[in-house]
């Protein structure tokens, strides 16, 4: 696999869904996925390890997508702290890797958060998307969330009391633009995500994502406090 | 408290087991405990883990903890006052603040939780720093006990006389109640520190906690046993909370006002004891809002002295109860200042001025406009708003209504019309093209202003001007000026030389000719030579003339001066003063006159030499020149002599003179006009040539002998003072001296600073000396300094000077200083010896010789570009790049120094410069030099084209060939464009090289095929070109499809419920009250699975087989009786036809009266082949389902990819033979050996499409049985199933009950359906007709939704059609009318037979289901592939022709789902027949797969059913009863008389019968090709003569139509019987292409047989019906011999 002439990058994502804030509902749990373009797989680490220069076919591929990594998940319900900022924490952890030959179709990760109304349905609180970062190292990304609207106010009340919001027929919808035009939605509140990103081959295949600066030495040494102070 | 207690004893045992664990490692843990950092680390653990911990409410937890902590601690402490503690370690735990305090708390609790835990790994980092952990020995306890308490009492001894020493010093004035007085009376008495703290008063308190802390820091200084006030401090801070709680609530029921104390003293336990800070802050929480009310300042006062004793910042905070007003008493406040004006009605009276009657004006007859509509409520409440206001009343009329003027909106428009008819616009309307401004401050800005880079600067350094000309000069001053601009013109040319120079040059040509000449010395002087000689003579000549005219200028120069400086001292005398301080002297240079001579001399006749030969040359031209001519001449005159000549001789031959005349003059027009004799040039005269020079010479230069002379100008003369000049002139004077000058500096047209203002001297010169430096934002574009001048009372602009902006490179410091010259045109004339400005005025007596000067003068002046405090040039960079256009920075380039600015074609300029032929050494030619040496080398190519994208090129970083033959890209660009092959490609590899060329081969053939069409597969030509045409058509449809594919609505993206109405939405309310775990769960419908987010392996195909009926059964041999086993009775040759008049014969032939079969169900799909077991009889019930694997082709799961799945789903029943191989006869007893076999008995296919559109298909099919079965008959079975008998008896076949759906429920694609409806198609329907369809069809959606209800279709062209105009009787062909000429029922029945045989070809397959096509029976017959409709309007158009009454019935049916059947009127009975299998059925027959009828169509009308059912079986086909048929033309909606599309009579094509035997061998032969190829490990044997056999049997069976030829047929094959068991069936299918009849003879299985001996019949007929329709029988048998 150390070959000098790799045929796939590869994208290892770890971190975690820290938390949310949304200001009007509590007791919310958020679900994940991943969308992503045609050249890009899920991988296992095993798979990595033992992975062949990829094999073109145009037969349709049987492959098992199980044990692939983790392409989707359900969190676990939280309540809001106690504290004055009131933020929904789930720290709730991701980990895939990809693998790839094209950055075109970047992966990009669809968070829904869903937690129950005043009469105890299970509703969406929002949808978001954000592309996984490129760079290498830790990042943190806040999204926005929002939920489509009911197309009429009587609709709107009746969803309302029913506690059948309008949803997404698929949650990836968010995660592209096709089709958006017909739909309204309105923002709800702030999903905060935490990505730990590590490279492979990407230089070698030619894409070259890291900036001149060095910054992760910096903020290394932010962290680390001196011993007794 | 007893859980703290209990906490306390549980942390004590704790401590201990801790104590003990470490005692080994105490020492560790000492250095580990006191780090910060590693406290906060824990605690960020601990606290969190607390909190988990501790669910129920975390709060109260740490109240509790915090109780217990501090009470712990107080035990803590007595226990180490009790030892020798080290002091130091105390005063430490004193100092450590809250924060500190309750982490450590935190941490003290995080042990304990742990400590719980079990997680004794970790005990050793939380341990805290708990001076206890090394207070375990307690020696000697008593005595120290006692010592404390001595050192105690003297502490407590000084601290109280210390306060009380205190208390005397506090001033009496002091804001106190008796009570504390009091208090502090008996605090003297008393002597016990709890009642001490309770009572002591304020000021006390705050000195003894002075006192205290200097005893602490006294304790910190010497480290010794605790001082008394240490020990005293023991005390005050461990007194028990529980006895103070009581007290506290005494006290407050007992006198409230000492709360403030006691507030007070829990503010003194937080800050002694931070542990408490929680505690007393709630008592404080409490106790607030009295506080605040009672005695608000003490507290602030407090508060201040809080701030003294350090704390930390949360004891300073504060918790106040939100300030909370009563609603009532808001409200009461709220109406003092709110109010809401009321929407009743104003009474007139409030309204009008007190005993004022209203007045309506309408009434007393005047005009009232009419007033804006307004509403009454919100007048009211204007008026109400409006009364409330002081004046309020003056907004109301006398009418008492509110003043308003009539409605301001006019009627028409104000504006004039702008268009006359025909006439012009009018001229100022008309509208004017302006040409778009750039706007003058689009980039302006230098680019990177505001960072560091852009921080700008420009010195404009005035240092002064002098004026060559003023108004207020004297004469004395002009002509002074005058002078000195001579002498400086002088002194400029001095300095440039240029006459030495020239002399210099010429000099050296002179010798450079002569040396040339001398070198060649005459002889042989080459051409080339030759040229340069002349050149530089040519040279000498021009350098000539410019030196002399140099020497002319210098010459008059100084004869100028001379002149000048003589009018001076005239002038001087004349006035008698003298003004100005010139005077010149003249400096005589003597020299030697005779080298001066000869020089000249010598000059003189060189010149001479040279004019000399110059005009000898020039002589020489000019006689070449006049020889020329005159030969020219003399050549004319002698043909002029010989015309004359001719003419002489001819006069005698006509002597009329006018003729001659005429033809002198043509002779003299023949040869031109006459040339003018040319006059000899003239002979040179040396002499004049020499006089002329030393006239010359004379003139322009000194005379030999002559001393040189040079001037001096200097300004030494005295000037004369003030009291002795005339008073004119000190007139001029004094207004000079009143004169002052400043000059503003202007950039970019602003000013920007002034210099200061200067007064104008005697000399008129001005300094300034004033540097200003500017900081620039903008490009500078002009600096321009104005001179202003002022009077004595204001100032006027004298003149304005540009100075040009610097290059870059012009830094201060080493920029030169520039005089720039202005002037001023203004008219200023002086009533005194001033000579004024503009104003003509003469320095002679008599006035003549009048001069008029302008003022004018010199600016000096300096602008460059700052130098920054680390040398670094404060310019911006000079080639900024877009910002050339408007930046004042324009290079000062070498053009634009020649004066030719703006010339910047290269070309032209080096063209220019070679004719010019500059000198190359000439010091203002330099820059020009090096210009045209850069431009012929670096060779600018400047292109003569605009072209828009011009960086286009710059982000190409391959060519677009290279592009197109990279294949990533190609692969990438095809899967873009969604091409079938690369749709739903994978990880498109990251190299080149990666991917190979074969990727392309499958796509690359698709497109050449796109022009071939395979012959092979298809019977001639002309099936080609339809199978061509169809792909067509396809395309067009797809793309039609791609396109509404990328069309969304929102129910595609968003799931919303609908609204409900009333009713549903009650049911839901009640629902809200119904259990959410029903105890008897109800079916739920399947949740549908949109297809896109399946994979491989997602999708199941479930197919559930319930049972099957009449299934044939074995026929047992009729001659020989049942021998025993099963099979051997099987292997008795029986042929029977599964006609039931047999049946009862053989019922009773079967010994047990139970006919055996074995029957199991075989499904095949996708080639995955599963198998039902086997049950027994003809009846069997299997009840298993299948499960059978799905897999999109390319793993395409969209829908539109699901729909166009072709794949088939076979159901096919097999018997199950057993046959007993008798191997070796002595076998036989100990072991049997069985093969299996198995032979068909028939199949239902099953399209996946119908199953996908449907969802589930639940029903029971009839079975496609060969008409003929080889050793099978249909069982009767009588006696007890009679009376069922007697219904099945009305339809023949084998039946299977299934159950088929699809596992997850997928979304069909119905939504592109209905999206299609959205996508209007072209229509030539009128619109009335449209919308009524589009109505009737809402309405019967919604009555029946389930019934399919169909006004319009869409036609092969996309166009939208009224489906009667479908409908038309066309006749059938002739030959099937003939075949049966007095059956008209077995007619009819070929008819259905004939339209069957065309090929079924469902849309959804072919057009991705995207829309119902329909097409004419003519397009039908010529495609010859169609679906239900196409089938069921041809069989109705032919019905209708027979003089059938026929409807075309819009229905569903199983499997098909929504389909056309046909319905007719016979005699007294309705038929249904089933256009795409030729099966007819009686309206009540249990079997017929149709389930719903929805509509009827026939060429007049469309009916839709409106009766409760839509089953045939249960409803009436009267459509004339509106009751049960609603008419969709009606009398309220005739018929408009729609023309029908269908063509008027159908042309059908005899069917070449020799093609069809063609077609019939190559069946025969694939067929033939693939058994052997489906038997690989098998030789396979055939049968020539039960092959022949068959064949013939065949063509019979194709007449018959497969009945009733069985009993023939059995006869024909008898002679085979005695030998073979023979299993075998014709199958029959119509033609379309050859691949659906290997896939049936597949499906049979017969090639299965793997028995040794086996041997295989085939025989293939075609028969051909007309218009290429053809019948394909296939016969196929497997023979055992069995002996």
């Amino acid at each position: 696999m150390t070959s000098s002439n790799p045929s796939v990058f590869l994208l290892m994502v770890s971190g975690q869904i820290e938390g949310a804030h949304f200001p009007e509902y509590d007791d919310l749990y958020c679900k994940y996925c991943f969308v992503y373009g045609h050249d890009w797989a899920p991988t296992s680490v095993s798979e990595v390890q033992i992975s062949h220069p990829v094999v073109l076919s145009l037969e349709p591929q049987h492959t098992s997508h199980t044990a692939l990594g983790l392409e989707e998940g359900i969190s676990q319900i939280t309540s809001k702290g106690r504290d004055s900022s009131q933020s929904l924490v789930w720290n709730f952890p991701l980990d895939i890797t990809f693998k790839s030959t094209n950055p075109f179709g970047w992966p990009q990760i669809v968070v829904s958060v869903y937690g129950p109304d005043t009469f105890g349905n299970d509703v969406v609180r929002g949808y978001g998307a954000v592309h996984i970062p490129f760079t290498p190292g830790k990042h943190s990304r806040t999204v926005p969330m929002f939920v489509p609207e009911s197309t009429s106010r009587l609709q709107k009340f009746t969803s309302w009391l029913m506690g059948r919001r309008p949803e997404y027929t698929d949650p990836k919808v968010v995660a592209q633009g096709e089709g958006r035009e017909v739909t309204r939605v309105r923002s709800q509140g702030f999903v905060t995500l935490q990505f730990n990103i590590v490279t492979k081959d990407m230089k070698k295949l030619g894409y070259d994502t890291t900036s001149g600066e060095q910054a992760p030495a910096t903020r290394l040494a932010g962290t680390e406090q001196p011993y007794g102070s | 408290m007893s859980t703290s207690s209990d906490l306390r004893d549980k942390l004590r045992k704790k401590r201990r087991a801790l104590q003990e664990s470490l005692g080994k490692v105490k020492d560790d843990t000492q250095v580990l405990v006191p780090s910060d950092s590693d406290v906060t680390k824990e605690n960020e653990h601990t606290a969190v883990e607390e909190l988990t911990g501790r669910g129920d409410d975390p709060g109260e937890t740490l109240r509790r903890s915090l109780k217990a902590q501090r009470m712990k601690r107080k035990k803590k402490l007595l226990e180490e006052m009790s030892m020798e503690g080290p002091p130091e370690e105390e005063m430490l735990q004193e100092e450590v603040t809250a924060v500190q305090e309750l982490q450590q708390e935190l941490e003290d609790h995080s042990v304990e939780t742990l400590a719980e835990g079990g997680r004794s790994v970790r005990l050793q980092r939380d341990l805290p720093p708990l001076p206890v952990a090394r207070a375990d020995s307690s020696l000697s306890e008593s005595s120290m006990r006692q010592r404390m308490r001595e050192k105690l009492r003297v502490a407590r001894s000084k601290a109280a006389s210390l306060l009380q020493q205190e208390a005397s010093l506090e001033p009496p004035s002091r804001l106190r109640g008796l009570r504390d007085r009091e208090a502090l009376t008996r605090f003297d008495r008393e002597v016990d520190p709890d009642l001490r703290d309770e009572e002591s008063s304020f000021s006390a308190r705050v000195k003894f906690r002075d006192a205290a802390r200097r005893a602490t820091r006294d304790a910190r200084t010497e480290t010794g046993l605790p001082t008394a006030e240490e020990a005293y401090k023991f005390f005050t801070f461990n007194f028990d909370p529980e006895p103070q709680e009581r007290r506290r609530k005494n006290r407050t029921k007992k006198k409230p006002r000492s709360t403030d104390d006691e507030e007070e003293e829990a503010d003194e336990e937080e800050e002694e004891e931070e542990e408490e800070a929680e505690m007393a802050r709630a008592h404080e929480g409490e106790d607030e809002p009295r506080d605040r009310d009672e005695d608000a300042p003490l507290v602030r006062d407090e508060e201040e002295d809080l701030f003294i004793i350090d704390q930390s910042a949360q004891d300073f905070l504060e918790l106040k109860k939100a300030e909370y007003i009563g609603y009532n008493r808001r409200v009461l406040r709220e109406r003092e200042v709110l109010f809401t004006p009321s929407t009743r009605p104003v009474p007139p009276s409030c309204k009008l001025p007190e005993n004022v009657q209203p007045r309506y004006l309408e009434e007393e007859g005047l005009y009232v406009g009419e007033r804006p509509p307004v509403i009454l409520s919100n007048q009211n409440i204007l008026e109400n708003r409006i009364l409330k206001q002081d004046e309020g009343r003056k907004w109301f009329g006398d009418d008492g209504r509110i003043m308003a003027l009539p409605d301001p909106i006019k009627e028409s428009s104000s504006r004039p019309p702008l268009y006359h008819l025909e006439e012009e616009l009018d001229p100022t309307l008309q509208t004017v093209y302006r040409k778009a401004l750039k706007s003058k401050y689009v980039n302006r800005y230098i680019a990177g202003v505001g960072d560091t880079q852009g921080d700008y600067q420009l010195d404009v350094d005035v240092s002064g001007l002098i004026f060559s000309h003023h108004p207020l000069f004297s004469r004395e001053h002009v002509l002074g000026a005058r002078l000195a601009q001579l002498y400086d013109q002088y002194l400029s040319r001095q300095h440039k030389n240029l006459t030495c120079l020239l002399t210099d040059k010429l000099n050296g040509l002179r010798n450079t000719i002569r040396n040339m000449l001398e070198l060649h010395s005459g002889e042989g002087i080459s051409h080339v030579t030759q040229q340069r000689i002349a050149e530089y003579k040519q040279e000498v000549r021009h350098t000539r003339q410019l030196r002399d005219s140099e020497q002319e200028k210098d010459r008059t120069l100084l004869k100028s001066i001379i002149k000048v400086w003589k009018e001076l001292k005239s002038l001087r005398e004349f006035q008698r003063c003298t003004n100005t301080p010139y005077k010149l002297y003249i400096r005589r240079e003597e020299v030697q006159r005779a080298l001066d001579e000869q020089e000249q001399e010598a000059e003189i006749l060189a010149e001479v030499a040279e004019l000399q030969a110059e005009c000898e040359e020039d002589y020489e031209r000019k006689l070449s020149e006049y020889r020329r001519q005159l030969e020219e001449w003399k050549s004319w005159r002698k043909k002029l002599k010989a015309m004359k000549k001719k003419q002489k001789k001819r006069r005698p031959q006509s002597q009329d003179v006018d003729e001659e005349e005429e033809e002198g003059e043509q002779s003299e027009e023949e040869l031109g006009e006459e040339p003018v004799k040319p006059e000899a040039p003239e002979k040179l005269d040396i002499a004049g040539l020499e006089q002329q020079i030393r006239e010359k010479a004379a003139r322009i230069r000194r005379k030999p002998g002559e001393p040189v002379l040079v001037p001096e100008l200097t300004a030494s003369s005295p000037v004369t003072s003030n009291e002795q000049c005339p008073r004119g002139e000190l007139a001029r004077r004094e207004d000079v001296s009143k004169r002052s000058l400043f000059v503003k500096v202007l950039y970019n047209d602003k000013e920007v600073s002034r210099t200061d203002s200067r007064s104008l001297n005697a000399d008129f010169r001005v300094h300034f000396g004033q540097i200003f430096n500017l900081k620039i934002v903008n490009w500078p574009e002009s600096i321009k300094l104005q001179i202003y001048e002022c009077g004595s009372s204001s100032s006027s602009l004298l003149a304005e000077v540009c100075v040009p902006v610097p290059e870059s490179s012009v830094l201060t410091g080493s920029a030169p200083s520039e005089e720039l010259e202005f002037s001023s045109n203004q008219r200023v004339a002086c009533n005194h010896e001033g000579v004024g400005s503009d104003v003509p005025f003469s320095f002679a007596a008599d006035g003549s010789n009048r001069q008029t000067l302008l003022t004018s003068g010199k600016l000096s002046c300096c602008v460059s570009w700052a130098i920054g405090e680390d040398d670094i040039p404060l310019a911006p960079p000079s080639a900024q790049p877009g910002a050339g256009m408007h930046s004042g920075l324009r290079q000062m380039d070498a053009i634009a120094c020649i004066g030719a600015s703006g010339l910047n074609d290269m070309k032209k300029l080096g063209k220019w410069a070679a004719e010019s032929r500059l000198d190359p050494n000439d010091p203002n030619n330099a820059s020009i030099m090096q210009l045209l040496s850069v431009a012929s080398g670096g060779e600018v190519a400047v292109h003569d084209y605009f072209r828009l994208e011009q960086l286009q090129e710059e982000f190409n970083f391959l060519s677009d060939e290279e592009l197109e033959r990279s294949r990533r890209f190609r692969l990438l660009r095809l899967r873009s464009q969604e091409e079938p092959e690369f749709r739903n490609f994978k990880t498109i590899p990251a190299t080149e090289r990666e991917i190979s060329e074969k990727v392309f081969e499958d796509y690359e053939r698709r497109l050449k095929e796109g022009e071939l069409v395979d012959t092979k597969e298809h019977i001639d030509a002309h099936r080609a070109l339809v199978a061509k045409y169809l792909q067509k058509v396809c395309e067009s449809v797809i793309n039609r499809f791609l396109i509404s594919k990328h069309y969304y609505i929102l129910s595609d993206l968003i799931v919303e419920d609908d609204v409900p109405s009333i009713g549903v939405l009650g049911l839901n309310l009640f629902k809200l009250a119904e259990p959410k775990r029903p105890l008897k769960p109800r079916r739920k419908e399947r949740k549908k699975v949109t297809a896109q987010n399946l994979s491989d392996g997602d999708i199941k195909l479930l197919v559930n087989i319930i049972r099957g009926y009449d299934i044939p059964v074995r026929k047992p041999h009729a001659s020989k009786p049942a021998a025993g086993s099963k099979s051997a009775r099987s292997y008795t040759e029986t042929f029977t036809a599964a006609s039931s008049s047999q049946t009862a014969l053989q019922g009773s032939e079967w010994p047990l009266g139970q006919p055996v079969i074995r029957p199991f169900v075989e499904v095949s799909f996708q080639r995955t082949v599963l198998q039902t077991s086997t049950a027994e009889g003809p009846n069997p019930c299997w009840n298993e389902e299948l499960v059978l694997p799905f897999s999109a082709p390319n793993g395409d799961y969209s829908t539109s990819g699901l729909q166009a799945v072709r794949d088939e789903v076979f159901i096919s029943i097999f018997d199950e033979v057993l046959h007993e191989v008798v191997e070796d006869e002595r076998e036989r007893g100990s072991s049997v050996h069985t093969r299996i076999e198995r032979h068909w008995l028939g199949s239902i296919k099953i399209p996946f499409s119908t199953i996908y559109l449907q969802s589930r298909i639940d029903g029971t099919f009839k079975l496609g049985t060969p008409p003929v079965l080889l050793g099978y008959s249909k069982e009767r079975s009588l006696g007890s199933e009679g009376g069922y008998d007697a219904v099945r008896s009305l339809s023949e076949g084998t039946f299977l009950t299934l159950f088929i759906t699809i596992e997850p429920q997928l979304v069909p694609g119905d939504s592109i359906r209905e999206k299609m409806k959205d996508v209007k198609f072209d229509t030539q329907e009128l619109e009335r007709l449209l919308l009524a369809c589009e109505i009737f069809e809402k309405d019967a959606g919604q009555r029946f939704p389930n019934r399919p209800c169909l006004t319009t279709v869409v036609d092969i062209n996309g166009k939208t059609v009224f489906i009667t105009r479908f409908i038309r009787p066309l006749p059938p062909p002739q030959e099937l009318l003939d075949a049966f000429p007095n059956n008209p029922q077995e007619a009819t029945e070929l008819v259905a037979r004939y339209v069957s045989l065309i090929p079924f070809l469902p849309d959804s397959v072919s057009f991705a289901s995207v829309c119902d096509l329909w097409s004419t029976c003519d397009q039908f017959l010529t495609l010859l592939a169609g679906d239900e409709e196409e089938h069921a309007v041809l069989l109705c158009n032919y019905f209708l022709s027979m003089g059938k009454k026929a409807w075309l019935i819009i229905g569903t049916a199983i499997p098909e789902g929504p389909t056309a059947y046909v319905l007719t009127q016979e005699q007294n009975r309705y038929l249904i027949w089933n256009p795409s299998t030729g099966q007819y059925y009686g309206q009540h027959d249990t079997f017929c797969p149709l389930q719903t009828v929805g509509c009827l169509v026939n060429a007049d009308n469309v009916w839709f059913n409106i009766q409760v059912y839509a089953a045939p079986m249960r409803m009436s086909f009267d459509v004339t009863k509106p009751k049960f048929w609603k008419p969709f033309f009606s009398r309220s909606f005739p018929d408009p008389g729609l023309s029908s599309v269908q063509p008027e009579d159908l042309v059908y094509r005899r069917t070449d019968k020799a093609v069809a035997a063609e077609l019939q061998d190559r069946i025969e032969k694939v067929l033939r090709e693939k058994i052997m190829e489906w038997r690989p490990r098998h030789p396979t044997r055939w049968n020539r003569y039960c092959t022949s056999t068959l064949r013939h049997f065949l063509p019979k069976l194709e007449l018959s139509g497969g009945r009733e030829v069985a009993e023939e047929h059995r006869l024909e094959l008898q002679s085979l019987l005695g030998d073979y068991r023979i299993s075998g069936f014709p199958l029959h299918l119509p033609f379309s292409e050859i691949r659906p009849i290997i896939e049936a003879v597949y499906s049979t299985g017969v090639h299965n047989v793997e028995a040794p001996n086996v041997e295989f019949a085939l025989a293939v007929y075609v028969h051909p019906y007309p218009s290429n329709v053809l019948s394909v029988w296939v016969y196929i048998a497997s023979l055992i011999r069995t002996r």
